[in-house]
Parts: C-alpha cells; sequence; structure tokens
C-alpha cells in the first residue's frame, strides 16, 4: 500500500532538459513543484570533473552515465511477424538515466525543425501531391506553428548557450549562416566556434560544388557566457569528451551547467532521487489525474498527489508510462485504430569517409558541436518530384572526438581488423580520416510504432515496452541519394579514397546510431491521430502534460533536442497563461 | 534485487561506476535516495576516482587461461619495431580485472528469461555474463587445440597457427563444442582493444602504449591553444588520468 504523502500543486517524471525548464518556469509563476528522477543526483563538481571526466572506458565504453538495461530496456522486432526480443545491452541508442537526463550526455547540437515539419502533410499533399507519398506513410500535421515556437527556441538557445551563425533574421539571409532556416527574431547567443581542419576543406569543396555550408550551431558555449537566468557557463576547449560524457568544463548547455543552479534555490521546488513513477494515478471519472505513485530506492512505496502532472522522462519512456497508466488508446497497426505508440521514428544514416595520406587532423581536438553542415538537402529545401522520396538530411563534416576505443575500428580500405594488418595502418588512418555524413529524417509508417510487450518483464514484473520498427523504401532511396551527394563533396576534397556508406539492409539495435527516438505520444489538433493538443496536453486528461521527441509525428533531418527544448517552453506557457487560469481542455476535441 | 555483498571499507559511491573493480549490487543505491531542495547538493570527497589495478597475477583467470589470453591479444595486437603487442601491453591483465568487476558479472545488462535465439538485428541474447563466456569460450578453445591440434594449448601454438585459428573463429568456421566461436572471438577483440586504449589504470596500455602508437594525447582537455594549429603535429605527449610516470616522486 502505497503512503500518501501531502499535496503538490505540479509533480514532474523526470528531471531531464524538459522537467528542468517547466520547473523553473512554473516554480517562477509562484507553483509547488516535486520532480520524480529514477536515476541519481549528478553534477559538474561531483560527477564528471576534468580530473575523471577523460575516461573514454568508463563513460564511452561502460556507459557509466546511462540508463542500465537492467532497470529497464526494451523489446525489439523488425516487423509484425517477428517475436519481438529484449535488448539486453544498448547499442543503437542510448537513453540517459539521473538529473539532467540525456541533456548530461548529448553532443550539444541545436536545430530548429523546418517550418515546413510541423505541417508535413498538407504541405507534402499540397506540394506533390497525396500520390506522391507512400501509402502506408503515416505522416500528419502536429498541430502547432513555426511561428508560434520561434520565441521558445529563440529562449532555449539563449539559456542553452547556443553557439553559431544566424542565416536568416527577420528575412534578412547571411551566407555565413544556413540560408534555409526559417526566420529567427535574432542572432545566437555565441559566435561559432574555431572550426577544425577538416571542417574548412569540407567548407571549400561545398562552396565550390556551389552549397551552402555553415558552422553547425549548438550548445557549446565558444566565449564565457552568462545566460537570461544568471547562470555562468566557460568556454569549450575542444577536449573531445562531449557525447557520452558530462562536460567537466561547464561548457556544454545541460540542465546542471543552465538551469539547475537557480532552479534549486528556489524554496518552492524539489527534487527527489532513485524515485521511479510505476504510474499515473486517474480520479474514479477517468476525467483528470490526480497524481502519480512512485518507488524509492527502499523499494517503499509513495503516492504524490498533484493538480498538474508533467511527463518529462525521455522519450520512449514516456509512452510506456502513459501505457502503464492506461491513459489513451493503444495504438493497433492491425486497425490503425488508436493514438498510444502510433508514429514511432527514429534517425537514418548514409555518408562517405575520407582516406587522405598526408594529413594530420588530429581527431582528438573537438567538441560535439563543432562542424561544418550544409542544409541544401535537408527537409524540402530542394525539388523532390524528379527523385520519387520525400524528406532529406542534414550533411556535416564534423570533429567530435578522436577517441581510441571507438576508432580502433576505423580501418583504411583492405585493411583487417586484427594482426598486422591492422596495426601497420592504424596510426596514419587515426591521422588521416574524416567523414560526411547525412543525419537524415524518418518519416511515420502504419507498421512503426510502440506498444506493451506480452512476455518480457522490468524488475517490479511490469511488461518492457515493445518496438517495432524498420527502414522503408522511401529513407532508402533518400539515403542513398543523400550517401551520393556526400560522395560527390568527398571527392572534391581529393582524399585518396573514398568509401560510401548506406543505410543498413534492415534496422538493427547493435551498432550506435542515434540517441533520436520519436513519437509514441504525438501532438496534433485530431485525437484520432495525436496523443496531445498542440500544448502538449493529453487528449484524455487534461492536468496531464506530455513533453519530449515523444509528441514529434515524425523525424527530421536535425538533431530533435532544440525542439524539444521549445516545445516544453511553449507547453509551460500554455500551463501558465492559459490553464491556470481556466483548468480543462485547452483546445476542444 | 539482491542485498548488499560489497566489502567493507568501500565507499558506497564507489559502487555506482561500472569499472569499479568491485561487485555492484542495487541494493547500494539505496542510501543515496533523497530529498534534494534548498541549493545544489555538495559534500567533500564525493569524487569517484577509479582505483588503479595491481599489475601483477591473476585475478580471474587460471594460469592456463591466462596464458592463452596473452597469447590471444598478442595476435590479435602483434609487437613490431618497438611497439608492443597486446601482451606486452597488459591487456590480459586488463581483461582478468574487468572480468572480476560489475563488467564481467553483467550487472548492467538485461538477464532476464526467457532466453531465445533472435535475429542479427536483436543484438546478444546470450545468458551468460562475459566472465562466465570467457570461462566457457577458454575451455572450447583449449579442448579445440588440444584434441584437434597436437595435443597443445593455444600459448603453445606457432603464431601462424595462432593466426588460422582466430581467423577461423572469426569466421564462425572453427568447431568449439557449446560455445559460438565468432561471439568468442568478437568478445575477444573488444576488450582486447579495450585494454590497447583505455586508461593505463585500468591494467591495459601500459606506458601509453597505445596511445603513444596511434598520437592520442590522453587525458588532457584544453586544446584552445591548438584548434588553430591546422595540419600540425601535435607537440605534446600524453598524458593519463594519474599523470605521466616521471610525474609521480619515488
Amino acid at each position: 500500500m502505497a503512503r500518501k504523502l501531502p499535496a503538490t500543486d505540479v509533480v514532474i517524471v523526470g528531471l531531464g532538459w524538459t522537467g528542468a525548464l517547466m520547473a523553473e518556469e512554473l516554480t517562477a509563476a509562484g507553483l509547488n513543484v516535486v520532480a520524480i528522477e529514477r536515476g541519481p543526483w549528478r553534477d559538474t563538481s561531483t560527477d564528471y570533473p576534468t580530473t575523471i571526466d577523460q575516461d573514454e572506458l568508463r563513460f564511452g565504453i561502460r556507459l557509466d552515465l546511462f540508463l542500465r538495461p537492467a532497470q529497464e530496456t526494451f523489446t525489439f522486432r523488425n516487423n509484425l511477424n517477428q517475436s519481438a526480443l529484449p535488448i539486453r545491452q544498448f547499442g543503437s541508442f542510448l537513453p540517459g538515466n539521473g538529473v539532467g537526463g540525456a541533456g548530461v550526455h548529448w553532443n550539444g547540437q541545436t536545430w530548429r525543425f523546418a517550418a515546413t515539419d510541423y505541417k508535413l502533410r498538407s504541405y507534402l499533399t499540397e506540394r506533390y501531391g497525396a500520390k506522391f507519398l507512400p501509402e502506408d506513410m503515416t505522416i500528419e500535421d502536429w498541430g502547432v506553428t513555426y511561428d508560434e515556437l520561434e520565441p521558445f527556441f529563440d529562449r532555449f538557445e539563449y539559456i542553452s548557450g547556443v553557439s553559431g551563425k544566424a542565416g536568416n533574421i527577420k528575412g534578412e539571409k547571411d551566407p555565413a549562416g544556413n540560408i534555409f532556416e526559417d526566420p529567427r527574431q535574432r542572432d545566437y547567443p555565441l559566435p561559432p566556434l574555431d572550426p577544425s581542419y577538416a571542417m574548412t576543406l569540407f567548407d571549400a569543396a561545398a562552396k565550390g560544388l556551389g552549397y551552402h555550408p555553415f558552422p553547425r550551431p549548438g550548445a557549446n558555449a565558444s566565449r564565457a557566457y552568462t545566460n537570461p537566468l544568471g547562470v555562468t557557463m566557460g568556454p569549450c576547449t575542444y577536449c573531445g569528451f562531449c557525447e557520452r560524457f558530462g562536460c567537466g568544463n561547464y561548457s556544454k548547455g545541460t540542465p546542471q551547467t543552465a538551469v539547475l543552479p537557480v532552479l534549486m534555490r528556489r524554496a518552492n521546488f524539489e527534487a527527489r532521487t532513485l524515485c521511479e513513477v510505476l504510474h499515473i494515478n486517474k480520479d474514479a471519472a477517468g476525467e483528470r489525474a490526480t497524481g502519480v505513485t512512485y518507488v524509492d530506492a527502499h523499494g517503499e512505496e509513495f503516492e504524490q498527489p498533484a493538480d498538474i502532472v508533467l511527463v518529462c522522462a525521455y522519450g520512449l519512456h514516456n509512452v510506456r508510462l502513459l501505457l502503464l497508466s492506461g491513459i489513451g488508446e493503444p495504438y493497433d497497426p492491425a486497425t490503425g485504430q488508436g493514438t498510444v505508440g502510433r508514429n514511432y521514428a527514429y534517425q537514418s544514416s548514409s555518408g562517405a569517409r575520407l582516406f587522405f595520406e598526408d594529413k594530420r587532423f588530429n581527431p582528438f581536438i573537438g567538441s560535439g558541436v563543432l562542424g561544418q553542415s550544409m542544409d541544401d538537402f535537408n527537409g524540402d529545401n530542394f525539388d523532390h518530384a524528379a527523385h520519387g522520396f520525400v524528406g532529406g538530411a542534414g550533411i556535416s563534416c564534423a570533429s567530435t572526438h578522436g577517441r581510441p576505443i571507438a576508432s580502433s575500428g576505423t580501418r583504411a580500405p583492405g585493411a583487417g581488423r586484427w594482426g598486422m594488418s591492422w596495426k601497420s595502418q592504424v596510426a596514419s588512418t587515426y591521422q588521416n580520416t574524416t567523414g560526411i555524413s547525412g543525419q537524415g529524417s524518418v518519416y511515420s509508417y502504419r507498421d512503426c510504432y510502440l506498444d506493451l510487450d506480452p512476455i518480457y518483464k522490468d524488475r517490479f514484473g511490469r511488461p518492457l515496452m515493445r518496438m517495432t520498427f524498420d527502414w522503408h523504401d522511401n529513407e532508402r532511396k533518400m539515403t542513398n541519394f543523400i550517401a551520393e551527394r556526400c560522395t560527390e563533396i568527398a571527392k572534391a576534397m581529393n582524399p585518396k579514397t573514398v568509401q560510401t556508406n548506406r543505410l543498413s539492409e534492415h534496422y538493427s539495435v547493435v551498432p550506435y546510431q542515434s540517441t533520436h527516438n520519436t513519437g509514441g505520444a504525438t501532438m496534433g489538433d485530431n485525437p484520432k491521430t495525436s496523443v496531445v493538443n498542440k500544448y502538449l496536453q493529453s487528449w484524455d486528461l487534461h492536468n496531464v502534460f506530455v513533453v519530449g521527441a515523444s509528441a514529434f509525428q515524425h523525424n527530421a533531418g536535425y538533431n530533435p533536442t532544440g525542439t524539444v527544448g521549445a516545445l516544453a517552453l511553449w507547453a509551460a506557457d500554455a500551463i501558465k497563461n492559459r490553464y491556470l487560469k481556466n483548468p480543462g481542455p485547452l483546445v476542444q476535441a | 534485487m539482491g542485498s548488499s555483498r560489497a566489502p567493507r571499507g568501500i565507499r558506497r559511491r564507489d559502487l555506482l561506476t561500472s569499472t569499479a573493480a568491485a561487485f555492484f549490487v542495487f541494493g547500494a543505491e539505496a542510501a543515496l535516495g533523497r530529498t534534494v531542495k534548498g541549493g545544489l547538493p555538495w559534500a567533500p570527497d564525493s569524487v569517484v576516482p577509479p582505483t588503479p589495478v595491481s599489475a601483477v597475477g591473476w585475478y580471474f583467470f587460471t594460469a592456463l587461461e591466462g596464458a592463452a589470453v596473452e597469447a590471444i591479444c598478442d595476435r590479435l595486437i602483434p609487437p613490431d619495431d618497438g611497439n608492443p603487442g597486446g601482451k606486452q601491453a597488459g591487456c590480459a591483465v586488463f581483461i582478468d580485472r574487468q572480468l572480476i568487476g560489475s563488467y564481467g558479472a553483467a550487472e548492467r545488462f538485461y538477464m532476464r528469461p526467457p532466453f531465445a535465439t533472435g535475429t542479427p538485428q536483436q543484438g546478444t541474447q546470450t545468458q551468460f555474463s562475459p566472465a562466465e563466456q570467457y570461462r566457457r569460450g577458454l575451455a572450447a578453445l583449449d579442448r579445440y587445440c588440444r584434441d584437434g591440434l597436437g595435443g597443445k594449448g593455444f600459448a603453445e601454438l606457432p603464431a601462424a597457427e595462432q593466426d588460422k585459428l582466430l581467423a577461423a573463429m572469426e569466421k564462425g568456421e572453427a568447431q568449439f563444442t557449446g560455445v559460438n566461436p565468432r561471439e568468442f572471438f568478437e568478445l575477444l577483440l573488444q576488450n582486447a582493444m579495450e585494454g590497447f586504449f583505455a586508461d593505463p589504470l585500468y591494467g591495459g596500455n601500459r606506458d601509453m602504449a597505445g596511445w603513444k602508437l596511434i598520437g592520442f594525447p590522453g587525458a588532457r582537455y584544453d586544446y584552445r591553444d591548438y584548434i588553430g594549429q591546422h595540419n600540425k603535429p601535435f607537440p605534446l605527449p600524453p598524458v593519463a588520468l594519474q599523470g605521466r610516470p616521471e610525474w609521480i616522486g619515488r
């Protein structure tokens, strides 16, 4: 029997980026907020200072900061005809754990999804006709517009300390930035990071081919910076221990560096760590949530009553919590009915690897954001009519790290994986190799979804979530097209050899690809094809808001965190300025 | 959840790290579940540096197993031109120390039944922890060598025969009893590379041999003076988490 605690105004499930951002907004508005986090407390000076942070084995390989599959994992199958089996060791994607969530160990790349993304189905239908889209593609409009989100993108970029160069300020284009981006109200808070050697070669080659490269934006501070909350960050030192690592230099925008120092001083906020929410509780009428039930590290259960429940875990975990709590109708791929678990999508990758003979790339000098990108083939920035596919990819040449265990598998063409055939080339390959990668969209399909697994359970005996996903022909065509563009640019950089990298035949959970899992609790203006409305408010329980990449109706060729941050601030604004005045559905179904 | 089997004297936070050579238990986390409010929490001595391993002796392997793993590491990463091979670089010591810790015991992995055979896309479905995989794999390898290759253990075979056998394991062509040779080979290769390139405090990468080979400067964290020096050799020697040998006084 759960022990019932005193009620609070707001309970937040998960204290990562979205939870921290919303807690800051709502405590500033005077609400009492309790955040419940199943992982440990984490901070810069105690958990990843520069005396221990540069430890590839501990953080990069053994994944010290990540969720342990022993605590929670997923089952996976490529299609409906297979039996799903548990992901026993995380590979393809790495969910976070602990205070800060994935915001601790992300690279920092901060993008805005394009204006066309929020109205993707109607936009593509209007431009190319309904028949241009595959029949089983289930993309939707998101119910929100870019113009509505712009102020919140801006705020997230200024809170997290984004370095970059604007390419479009209120319609005024600047070729030093991304000329394809939608209008922004002002430039980024910080100038771009200094470029690496590989980036300068890519930049020259891309420009030579008529493309429009620019320094990619992200939350690695290029200078000392004080954000709008009054928190100061230090300049990035290009240490090369970014993704999978905490930042020991206070340079990466994270909940720890950007929000928590302010939030933790508020008397109306508290965090409970190592406490895992088991389910959201509903009232007898099934119209409102009454709070959450969680279990602490001693195994003791508590009920935390609250007026508002914010579901702010990693997107996948948001979906599972809804399914476990019986909120919304689970999606059924056979009938297409139901919404929870619908439109799960992922990220595609393709590109080229370049092998030179006489270079010194010094790959260990890098940062998670450091890279030169081009958006010429992203989204709908090019005419798809002749290509027979939709979607695209951001193309980048990046210098993120040269960590040796991870780099040991990169081999010159013809070299073996071990023995003298490997060893004789490893030093030269390490210094002479760079890559061009296309981070591509994945649109949603009728048979790609999330539901509860019928067999496998977690440590509490609750069903794991089952993921059913594979690549579709549209994405295969798109990534082949992108791989060819990357190869052309690579050749223009004059390496000795170029290898073209294409999408795997089937999606696999084994090799690391991207922790950009999207959908499952999607947003929209139709309750039959979305779980939450345009304010991230549940269609079923008006005092539940489900915030994160779970709301994406599809995934674009951009890293998701910028859009996730903007949606969190947008939802917090809706709660403050609309919901509190008149608690109830903010959109009539 | 098991009860705490943590040795006395180990700080509870040590148990939270994946690389600690102690048996990690969930129960140890219980003491940390707490309410945090009123400011950022901070306590002295809360940083957990990893404990450097001893270089002497085997903790997990038998002498025979240790010799076989040293020989395997020396074929995967052979010595040449003054560059140490896997054995001299301590890769087998590294693996031995990893196998007595949380990694060897698969404490992070999802190990609940039922165990079934899946597709390659579904990833490993083994019911055996890395420590068990080594014990079983090395026994199968030894049997294979003694029964089929003239009564000798792997370490006693000529280098060319060792290479041939490793290549057969890599392709899944060596017939081991009760063990998938390809899976075992992949584990060996992954762990040997980890040992060659991980920080020396874990027992491998002795004298930073792996880092010197490729020119990785190690645990440095500030390259602001060098980001603009394009296409030039980096001038500083590698440094490990514990510094450089000559920094340590006698």
